[in-house]
């Protein structure tokens, strides 16, 4: 994994409709550290980590990877970074295998490593599954199938937007020590999550704070 | 820059056009009735229409500010959706249903133009069919922006929308024509119009005149009133509606 | 970096069509709605060959563009729906250049089934045999430039209430020029007008422009539609 600069925000805000949905927003995660984002319902923290990811435009604010604003890096800050959002991002026509052997050829820098595919997947519990066409897979599986993408990619930075939804609790433990082995060997991890979960030296963070409370 | 964002900010531009308003419309008014008395009586009858061609008064100008309007509506949003700017949005927005009026306003004038000399209500005129195209752009767009909730994403998507109808515009213009031409039977075209003389020349300006600051003057107006409803929580709108009542 | 980004645009290409394949239902769609169309019209006009002749050009023409109008909204929809299409946007590469070859790829799988099955349904319109080249010619030049041109309603279009029927709105008048010519160009080889290449070099000049122009403005309607 290529040395991962540190992600800092400074002041961000995000208007949705014409709703401040938070302002003034502001933390950092240097290598090896993990942030869980918390905080009830409807706050925008979805729309915050589409934010951080770059596929919303934030009205203000001040996003760095590594020193370098994000909006200057474009395609070489999305390369480092691997974003598991509500949806899936699952083809069903496609195997459990061909969606990460796709996954990797599309999003990865080329290192095609068959056995990685295969790897992932033990790593999350779908061995037996591999070769079914993914729509067959129950919700769970899915999410799991997702979360595979993550150890396929091997990008230094993770943005989690409640992967733990759908899961059992032994999927829960996996995934808990999966974001542990990452961050141990210097990746971020940004992580909304409603679910509480086992992850040692996880800073939580309030988003409730940077919401304004509508009059 | 500095201008922009002085007067780019929707609150600043509502005060601004509420004082514009009346120039506006009066400047129009005079306008409108001169070139109507200019159009209808002044100006002699045409040698092969007689006094038929006169509709060309208000058709031209419409079609003229129809091909204007749209311009300036993807101006205002690919300003918008380039700089963020709301007020470009908004300008945008509500330039459209002025543009399609325009643009229906040339349709059915260059249809009754036509009645008289063809014995039917439709001919596949180039100028009439581009017309027509462009209508549809215009209710594309219409249509675009008010199955969008969201204002910003709405915005943007219709300004994307409008950068590729504008670019097309030449486009279809010219197909059109060509196409035209290739099917003609010398008789169907109004554009085939009496050679303009000085004296159809100064209606036709000034009718011209007359529906852009028509425009100007709506454009105000309907500004103010989409301003007024994008900005209906803030405090100085509160303050306003307060005052009125 | 350039030879990750073809890799990846062939990957992307691959996927649509082996995703496709296995959808099969689909592709079948946009080549039914050709066939229906000109089994309707001379039903509608009646048999007599010389009619039929003359308004062939016109009336292929058409079925084309509709049916391509009618797949349109399986270029980006079910991607945007399993999340896969948020993915693409977070890619490393060129986003344009992953949209080109998801267009390249619906191409194949409609505008240009259609264009090969053209030659039989010109034989039910009766359209002269000699005009057959400059058909299927006309179609393999314009069918690209309306899946081009469409993917930007397409993706302007996603998610929102009342896609379907909105997308052949918007792309109708962009689609004026490219039946234009591309009728034209085959009623002049049926012998009712001008020479035919002018027109099929025309084509060729507007797929030109749709190739440098369509895949910037898709990814920019894509960023909107995925904010």
């Amino acid at each position: 994994m290529s040395p991962a600069g540190p992600f800092t925000v400074k002041g961000l805000s995000c208007v949705r409709g014409d709703k401040i949905l938070f302002a003034g927003l502001s933390f950092e995660l240097g290598a090896g550290e993990a942030l869980h984002i918390r905080g009830p319902n409807g706050l925008g923290k979805t729309t915050l980590l589409r934010a951080l990811c770059g596929l919303s435009r934030p009205t203000r604010g001040d996003i760095r990877w590594g020193g370098i604003k994000v909006s200057d890096l474009a395609e070489e800050y999305t390369a480092d970074v691997a974003y598991v959002g509500h949806l899936n991002g699952v083809q069903g026509e496609l195997t459990a295998s061909e969606n990460l052997k796709m996954a990797d050829r599309i999003f990865g820098r080329g290192v095609r490593v068959a056995s990685g595919v295969k790897d992932a997947l033990a790593r999350v519990g779908l061995t037996g599954l591999s070769d079914r066409p993914a729509r067959y897979l129950s919700q769970g599986q899915k999410r799991r199938l997702a979360l595979a993408r993550l150890l396929v990619l091997r990008r230094p930075f993770w943005i989690l937007d409640e992967p733990f939804t759908a899961l059992d609790a032994a999927s829960v433990l996996r995934l808990s020590s999966l974001i542990g082995e990452h961050t141990s060997a210097g990746g971020l991890a940004l992580i909304v999550s409603h679910q509480a979960f086992d992850l040692p030296g996880v800073r939580d963070f309030e988003l409730a704070r940077f919401c304004k409370v509508r009059a | 820059m500095k201008f922009i964002h002085k007067y780019g900010s929707p609150k600043r531009f509502y005060a601004l056009a509420g004082r514009l308003v009346p120039w506006f419309a009066g400047i129009t008014a005079i306008l409108l009735v001169s070139g109507l008395y200019l159009g209808l009586y002044w100006a002699p009858p045409d040698y092969q229409q007689g006094d038929a061609y006169r509709i060309m008064f208000i058709h031209v100008p419409n079609a003229w500010m129809s091909m204007m309007a749209y311009t300036v509506m993807a101006v205002y949003a690919a300003i918008g959706y380039i700089w963020n700017i709301r007020l470009a949005d908004i300008l945008a927005k509500v330039t459209a249903p002025l543009g399609a009026s325009f643009t229906l306003t040339a349709l059915v004038t260059g249809s009754i133009w036509g009645e008289p000399m063809w014995g039917t209500w439709w001919v596949w005129d180039a100028r009439l069919t581009s017309e027509l195209i462009l209508f549809f752009l215009y209710i594309g767009y219409m249509a675009l922006q008010a199955s969008i909730d969201d204002d910003r994403r709405a915005a943007h998507a219709s300004a994307i929308l409008a950068i590729v109808g504008v670019v097309n515009i030449p486009i279809i213009h010219y197909s059109v024509y060509w196409w035209h031409t290739l099917h003609q039977s010398a008789s169907i075209s109004l554009t085939s119009q009496p050679k303009i003389y000085a004296t159809m020349l100064i209606p036709l300006v000034v009718m011209s005149l007359a529906f852009t600051f028509f425009y100007f003057t709506m454009l105000c107006v309907r500004a103010r009133t989409e301003i007024l409803w994008r900005e209906r929580h803030t405090d100085w709108v509160r303050k306003l509606l307060e005052a009125k009542s | 970096m350039s030879y990750g980004m073809f890799a990846a645009m062939r990957a992307v290409f691959s996927r649509e069509l082996l995703v496709f394949w296995r959808r099969s239902t689909e592709i079948m769609t946009a080549l039914v709605f050709f066939i229906m169309v000109t089994t309707l019209f001379p039903l509608a006009i009646g048999p007599e060959r010389h009619e039929l002749m003359l308004v062939a050009p016109g009336v292929l023409w058409v079925g084309a563009l509709l049916a391509t109008t009618l797949s349109l909204n399986h270029l980006f929809a079910s991607d945007y729906q399993d999340g896969s299409l948020e993915q693409l946007l977070m890619s490393p590469y060129p986003l344009s250049a992953l949209v080109l070859s998801k267009i390249a790829a619906h191409w194949v799988l409609t505008g240009l089934p259609l264009a090969l099955l053209s030659p039989l349904l010109a034989i039910q319109m009766a359209l002269p045999m000699k005009a057959v080249g400059t058909l299927v010619g006309s179609l393999l030049l314009g069918t690209p430039i309306l899946s081009l041109i469409g993917a930007v309603p397409a993706a302007l279009t996603l998610g929102v209430r009342g896609g379907g029927v909105l997308v052949s709105l918007l792309v109708l008048p962009l689609y004026t020029p490219v039946l234009i010519f591309g009728a034209e160009a085959v009623a002049a080889s049926a012998g009712q007008g001008f020479a035919s290449v002018a027109h099929l070099s025309l084509l060729g000049a507007f797929l030109a422009l749709a190739l440098s122009f369509a895949p910037w403005a898709s990814s920019a309607a894509l960023r909107v539609s995925l904010d």
